[in-house]
């Protein structure tokens, strides 16, 4: 029920955010979500990839800090109320948001968010217990494979 | 600038400063054999190393043979931390000071009730030299605590007559304020201290070249002549240098007088000798080379002849002021990799070990100084390597948080430092570029 996301630390220079997406590129891997986080001085770059091992070996051999982290993707109902409905069931359970961001993709009447949560088995059990719909990695795949924008 | 000082005024604890030579050798003699006899005696580190060259306190029967006896290195008041050197027990000691030592140790240094009176009677001369008075009002900005500037410079001033305000580092509007509702005419701190200070009092519309201010005694750290120009126009004042070191005395050991041209060394009290570096050979006067410096009147930590780490020359030509006192050139670089930094001394190994207790392994680090607005800034560049990447912000920002309170802790000072991304600094395959200094001279 957990997916692998990539993170990258780049420093608040210019050009290093091109640089990593290039490299990417380059390795003819594509990104299915991201986000960016950032201080004054640096940024974590934050992203789901279908092909992460081959994401993460591009990214060291260009010098790049790379961390992968577990995380859950949610379909969220696409409605006023839709996220709130996720995360009061989390914190009710005393279960921690580190952050979340948006997904690309979007289904039928949902959006999907990814979560980082401290817990991220114990959160994925409560949140399809509760009936929300986790999104597993082979579901991911799927939906971003046949994806024509 | 209001005229307060009297050419004309001589303070009697000078009266030292202008002995005949003969007379100033002989009494050097005499105290050097003295102090030799009493370091043999009660400091083991020394009479072993007399003892190791066959040599006896009778051996000093001139001046001249103060180049055969062994030298004290700083490394060696680290290994005998923290009283191992010292020539008498605690009973008699009535004041420790500290200073920085290579790593996270620092170097620490004594006095006895006698030598506190010799160390004032070097602080007045030393303000006597830079033209101050009893009628002086003098503001202390040097550090007061385990530094020596603070209370080194404090009770000289006072013994000196003038009226103290010790207002310490820090705290630079209100330093602005007493200077100018005290009627402050003389400050001593670090010369970058008081570029700082002059850069605030001109936002602030505080003329400070209208002040009674009229001197500043400047020391603890490095400094040009440019400098002190730049300084004197800024602040309407005449800037002294003065010369110490925590090991020696503290100030009080050498200083400039109204001449402004080089420093008399207050040689009664500290022999001053310039050796070769690397063979330790003494030079001829005039020849540029490391100071190296004897305590002749210490009782609690004498110093037989203790290599500062510091370059310079003697100039040989007498000085305009009358001093007998030879003088040595401004110091302005060191033969090792010391840094001072707003007049703290900062070893880069010093760095290293808050780096290693925070990370476990030395991760591959850059220090950068600068300057902004006069004072000195220092940046610690680390690189992020893949243990210490977290994917959270707030644990990077913790770590970041928790390498700053390290380095704090072993320099005393807080510092900058920023997280880099790995292989951007500067590899090289011999010694590796640890240190890269901006800061105009």
């Amino acid at each position: 029920m957990k997916l692998k996301q990539i993170s990258v630390f780049l420093e608040n220079r210019q050009g290093q955010l091109s640089h990593a997406c290039r490299a990417l590129a380059r390795a003819g891997v594509n990104i299915n979500a991201l986000s960016l986080a950032d201080t004054r001085q640096f940024g974590v770059l934050r992203m789901l990839i279908r092909d992460h091992d081959r994401a993460v070996i591009a990214l060291q051999a260009d010098g790049f800090v790379v961390r992968v982290t577990d995380v859950v993707a949610v379909d969220v109902p696409d409605r006023p109320g839709g996220l709130a409905d996720v995360l009061e069931t989390v914190e009710a359970a005393g279960i921690n948001v580190e952050y979340m961001y948006a997904v690309t993709h979007r289904t039928e009447e949902k959006g999907m968010m990814v979560f980082r949560f401290e817990d991220p088995d114990g959160a994925a059990a409560l949140l399809r217990d509760a009936g929300f719909d986790v999104v597993p990695d082979a579901e991911l795949a799927r939906r971003t494979d046949t994806a024509k924008d | 600038m209001v005229q307060t000082d009297s050419p004309t005024s001589f303070h009697p604890a000078s009266a030292s400063d202008y002995l005949p030579e003969g007379k100033l050798r002989a009494l050097q003699l005499q105290r050097l054999q003295a102090m030799v006899a009493r370091a043999y005696e009660r400091v083991d580190l020394f009479r072993q190393r007399m003892d190791e060259r066959g040599l006896t306190p009778g051996d000093v029967a001139s001046l001249a043979d103060l180049a055969r006896l062994p030298f004290t290195v700083k490394n060696d008041l680290r290994e005998t931390y923290p009283f191992g050197l010292f020539a008498c027990g605690l009973e008699e000691i009535v004041r420790l000071h500290a200073s920085s030592g290579t790593t996270g140790k620092p170097i620490i240094v004594s006095y006895t009730a006698a030598d506190i009176e010799v160390w004032k009677d070097a602080m007045v001369r030393t303000f006597a030299c830079c033209g101050l008075h009893a009628g002086d009002i003098i503001q202390n900005s040097y550090g007061y605590g385990l530094f020596t500037g603070g209370l080194g410079a404090h009770y000289g001033a006072e013994a000196l007559g003038a009226t103290v305000i010790p207002t310490s580092g820090g705290q630079t509007d209100r330093q602005i304020m007493v200077m100018k509702d005290f009627g402050v005419t003389a400050i001593c701190c670090t010369p970058s201290y008081l570029a700082h200070l002059l850069d605030r009092a001109a936002e602030l519309g505080v003329p400070v070249a209208e002040l009674p201010l009229r001197a500043a005694v400047l020391g603890a750290e490095p400094w040009s002549d440019a400098m002190g120009r730049k300084l004197e126009t800024l602040g309407g004042l005449k800037t002294y240098d003065i010369y110490g070191l925590s090991e020696i005395i503290g100030p009080g050991v050498a200083s400039q007088c109204e001449a402004q041209d080089g420093l008399h060394v207050f040689e009664d009290y500290f022999y001053p000798e310039i050796i070769d570096p690397d063979t330790g050979e003494v030079l001829p006067d005039g020849e540029e080379g490391e100071l190296v410096l004897t305590t002749l009147s210490k009782q609690a930590m004498p110093m037989i002849r203790y290599r500062t780490r510091d370059v310079t020359a003697f100039l040989p030509e007498p000085c305009r002021c009358g001093r007998s006192l030879r003088r040595i050139r401004r110091i302005g670089r060191r033969s090792d990799d010391m840094i001072i930094l707003r007049g703290v001394n900062v070893f880069p190994s010093q760095v290293e070990t808050a780096l290693m207790a925070v990370e476990g392994t030395l991760p591959h680090y850059q220090i950068v100084l600068t300057r902004d607005r006069g004072l000195d800034q220092m940046e610690v560049q680390v690189e992020v390597t893949p243990e210490f990447f977290s994917d959270e912000i707030r644990k990077l920002e913790a770590l970041q948080g928790q390498l700053t309170a390290a380095i704090e802790s072993v320099i005393g000072l807080r510092v900058a430092v920023k997280l880099v991304e790995p292989q951007t600094l500067q590899r090289s395959t011999g010694k590796a570029t640890r240190l890269i200094d901006k800061r105009p001279s």
